[in-house]
């Protein structure tokens, strides 16, 4: 063969290697995922993140740890990409329908811990107790959420709907266990906390959700919850403080997700909509921090769409279980930003509201009831352009 | 443990090599009066049988480096010596032989022994290789040796669905019949096996490499590994391999079945200047009921390789100088299941494609150019990771 023919294949080669535009593949723009730090951290602080980070991906094992009962093996299967979760890692809690706390803790109460280690009977949920289901929610821009005053949420409270506008949300209120530190800012109530993370809202903050996931989730104790899910004994910690603290700190750091295209005017109109056809009496556009142990995070305005309270949503999201103070008809106002990224963590599909049931943004406003249903019904009476343009809109955040 | 057998083996091919003939270089076991079969190629590496002492040395040396970049983030320029090779054969007798072959790797830093065995001929149908075995599962994994190849990666399916460099301590049977035309050969050997790492690791799925058992602590029951190959002159090499064994974990309730079944092929064409090569192999094992969705009970994958001559020239003093261009097509899932919750499929795959252009300046040495272009999916589907890398690398024998 000539040498011709050989100059030719290492050119046309070369020429499909660097042809492509793929050849050395770009990552997202970062408005299109959720993993990232919000900005101005110091060296040290990423580095917490980092490491934080890679105990997010951890998968557990037997050896450390794992089970002997759980749900699965890391966080991140549950939170792909920061994102939301999927059926397959829909948790299930059991319980009673009153606010007289968990009846069921002697067994193994309040989460369902599914699959165990081969060898191991999985638990199974309690004769006599009701349950709901929990798809896992998106874990970004949390610590802007973990810092709003206690102040504020009790501003944007209305228990007895004074203002007539069907609209009375009210916090959940709980004891806290002792490990957690009480916020300087905090407006307890007979000795109950405000608590706020969580799909009704039962968890006081990211530490107390972190140490229940790993507890809860896992199998995994701490010393802060170190009462084995299986054995319901209390055992050797299985992570370090450490190791729970750095994890924390990654979700408190977490950015929160960026809104796209804002200029568009399908988009800005569907901003409007979404006001006035009352969504924004729960999904709050606007909240502020108060003061922030992490310098970034302290007195910060930011845009999640949520007010954290909780809400009657109607019978039909009435699962007849209940935690802390909220009722069983109760739910969290969930932030709405990051809502059109959901898909991408959901395997290509929408899994929406608190236990997946809505698979798309308008079948999830479909499924308001209680004290939203004036605002369903006007999204009902909507035009097909300002339907689309609020959909649009949410896709957006 | 590994090293007192390999020390003791040694001893014993000395001692019996001192009884032996002066029957000198170490060659082997197989017959020139027939075709060879892949499962030889250990035994056709440069080094052997060219010399006059009682022991052969030989080895090869794999060394590359790369620059990529994954979504966006880059690797930065990276250098590895994967592989640091040493085979040491001797002819202990007329009817037996002994080789060895023990790695080091740069990337874990670990010196491991891959093979080390006695192979005895009682006929040539019937030989007995004792020892530390290279299970013959697929074909990649018998016939592993950097030189071998055009790409500086080892297959995604032979390292990650098949363990890759998969030996065991065992003992069995292999043997072939044939003329210069045709020619079917078997292996079949009861080795070690699994422990229960395979459905119990750090990545979350199942994965037999996680399981091979370091031998010393092995107390489950023997694996079984087979192969059968037919191969003719013409079209080339069919094997087909199965391996069935339990893993288990000493004193643990943990116990399952582990079978793969591979199929493999390479042919040479167009007088010896395209190669096609591949193989596929399907891994199932018990998960229990009640254990998590992501180890999956059902793994798949495989490889081709389509390699062409575009030259064949001397140059810079090399008289049969080649340069090769070529592709590997690549792809391996790690859970074939459905979800329970949606009957979904569930993705967790990687899938490649890798062009390459090679220079062998003779048989022993090839520096190969790649560029590998790999999409990672996880187990829901999400969009997939994007890796694209430029891999240099270069290969010989010594
Ligand atoms: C089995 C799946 C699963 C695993 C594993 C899991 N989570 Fe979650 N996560 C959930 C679900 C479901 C919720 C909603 C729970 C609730 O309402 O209380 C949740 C809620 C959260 C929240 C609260 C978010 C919010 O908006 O209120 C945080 C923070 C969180 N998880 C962090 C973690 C961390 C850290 C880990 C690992 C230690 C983890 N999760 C492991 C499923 C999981
Ligand atoms: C009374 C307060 C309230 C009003 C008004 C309200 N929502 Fe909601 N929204 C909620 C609560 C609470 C949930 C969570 C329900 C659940 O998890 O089952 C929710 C869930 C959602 C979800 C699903 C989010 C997710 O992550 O799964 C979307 C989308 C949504 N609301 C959009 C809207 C839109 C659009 C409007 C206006 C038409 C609206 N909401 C009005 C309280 C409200």
């Amino acid at each position: 063969m000539t040498k011709f023919s050989v100059f030719i294949a290492i050119v046309l080669t070369f020429w499909c290697f660097f042809s492509c535009k793929e050849i050395l593949p770009k990552g997202l723009d970062d408005d299109q995922i959720l993993d990232g730090t919000v900005e101005g951290l110091t060296e040290a602080e990423l580095i917490q993140f980092e490491r934080g980070d890679e105990a997010f991906r951890e998968v557990f094992v037997k050896e450390t740890g794992l089970g002997p009962s759980f749900v699965t093996a890391s966080c991140i299967s549950c939170h792909a990409g920061d994102g939301k979760g999927h059926p397959f890692t829909t948790l299930t809690r059991f319980g009673q329908p009153d606010e007289l706390g968990n009846q069921f803790m002697h067994l193994g109460g309040p989460q369902l811990q599914n699959r165990s280690l081969p060898g191991y009977e999985p638990e199974i949920i309690p004769l006599g107790a009701t349950f709901a289901k929990f798809t896992p929610p998106a874990n970004t821009g949390l610590g802007y959420l973990e810092y709003v005053s206690d102040a504020d949420i009790l501003a944007m409270a209305d228990p007895n709907d004074d203002d007539k506008d069907n609209i009375s949300g009210e916090p959940n209120y709980g004891h806290i266990p002792d490990y957690l530190t009480k916020k300087p800012d905090a407006i307890p109530k007979n000795d109950k906390y405000i608590l706020r993370f969580g799909k009704k809202a039962a968890a006081y903050n990211l530490l107390h959700q972190t140490a229940n996931a790993y507890n809860q989730d896992m199998g995994i104790t701490s010393s802060y919850e170190s009462i084995d899910a299986f054995t319901l004994k209390e055992i050797e910690p299985e992570i370090t403080v450490n190791k729970l603290n750095d994890v924390v700190f990654y979700l408190e750091t977490l950015k929160a997700p960026i809104q796209r295209n804002t200029n568009d005017p399908i988009i800005q109109n569907g901003l409007m909509v979404f006001k006035e056809i009352g969504c924004e009496k729960c999904h709050k556009q606007t909240l502020k921090t108060g003061k922030a142990p992490i310098d970034v995070l302290s007195e910060k305005e930011f845009h999640p769409y949520t007010d954290l309270l909780l809400h009657d949503m109607g019978s039909g999201l009435d699962d007849g279980y209940t935690e802390a103070s909220a009722k069983t008809y109760e739910w969290r106002t969930p932030p709405l930003w990051g809502l059109g990224l959901s898909s991408d963590s959901q395997g290509g599909a929408y899994y929406l509201m608190h236990d997946g049931r809505a698979r798309s943004i308008e079948a999830a406003i479909l499924l308001h009831g209680g004290e939203a249903l004036f605002t369903k019904t006007k999204y009902e009476s909507l035009s097909e352009s300002e339907k689309a343009a609020l959909i649009t809109f949410l896709n957006s955040l | 443990m590994k090293y007192t057998l390999v020390i003791f083996l040694l001893g014993l091919c000395s001692f019996l090599n001192g009884q032996a003939s002066s029957q000198s270089s170490a060659t082997l076991l197989i017959d020139s009066s027939m075709l060879y079969l892949n499962s030889d190629a250990m035994y056709r590496r440069p080094f052997m049988g060219n010399n006059n002492l009682p022991v052969s040395i030989g080895g090869y040396m794999d060394a590359n480096t790369s620059y990529g970049a994954t979504n966006g983030s880059k690797t930065g320029i990276g250098f590895a010596m994967p592989d640091l090779t040493l085979f040491l054969s001797t002819r202990i007798n007329k009817r037996a032989s002994f080789l060895t072959e023990v790695a080091y790797a740069s990337v874990t830093g670990k010196v491991q022994l891959r093979h080390a065995a006695i192979d005895a001929r009682l006929h040539r149908l019937i030989n007995v290789r004792t020892g530390l075995i290279l299970n013959p599962i697929g074909a990649f994994n018998q016939n592993h040796d950097a030189p071998n190849y055009d790409f500086v990666d080892r297959p995604i399916a032979a390292t990650t669905i098949i363990p890759a460099i998969f030996s065991n301590v065992g003992v069995g049977l292999f043997g072939k019949t044939g003329n210069s035309n045709w020619v079917l050969g078997y292996e079949a050997y009861l080795t070690n096996g699994f422990n229960d790492k395979i459905i119990d690791n750090t990545l979350g799925r199942t994965c037999l490499q996680e399981g091979v058992s370091s031998f010393e602590n092995f107390s489950g029951k023997p694996m079984f590994t087979g192969k059968i190959a037919l191969r003719n002159r013409y079209a080339g090499e069919l094997g087909v391999s199965y391996l069935s064994g339990v893993y288990t974990e000493h004193d643990a309730p943990t116990t399952g079945k582990v079978a793969v079944l591979a199929v493999d092929y390479s042919g040479k064409f167009l007088r010896n200047r395209l190669l096609i090569k591949g193989e596929i192999a399907k891994v199932s094992v018990d998960i229990p009921t009640t254990y998590i969705q992501t180890y999956g009970n059902q793994q798949m994958g495989g490889f081709v390789d389509i390699i062409g001559t575009i030259a064949q020239t001397s140059i810079w003093g090399f008289d049969h100088a080649r340069i090769n261009i070529g592709v590997r097509l690549e792809y391996a899932d790690y859970n074939q299941s459905k979800f329970e919750e949606t009957q979904g499929i569930i993705f967790e795959h990687s899938r490649a494609v890798v062009p390459c252009i090679s220079f062998r300046p003779n048989t022993k040495s090839v520096i190969k150019f790649n560029y590998k272009y790999q999409e990672q999916v996880d187990f829901l589907g999400n969009p997939p990771l994007k890796t694209g890398s430029f891999q240099l690398g270069f290969s010989s024998y010594f």
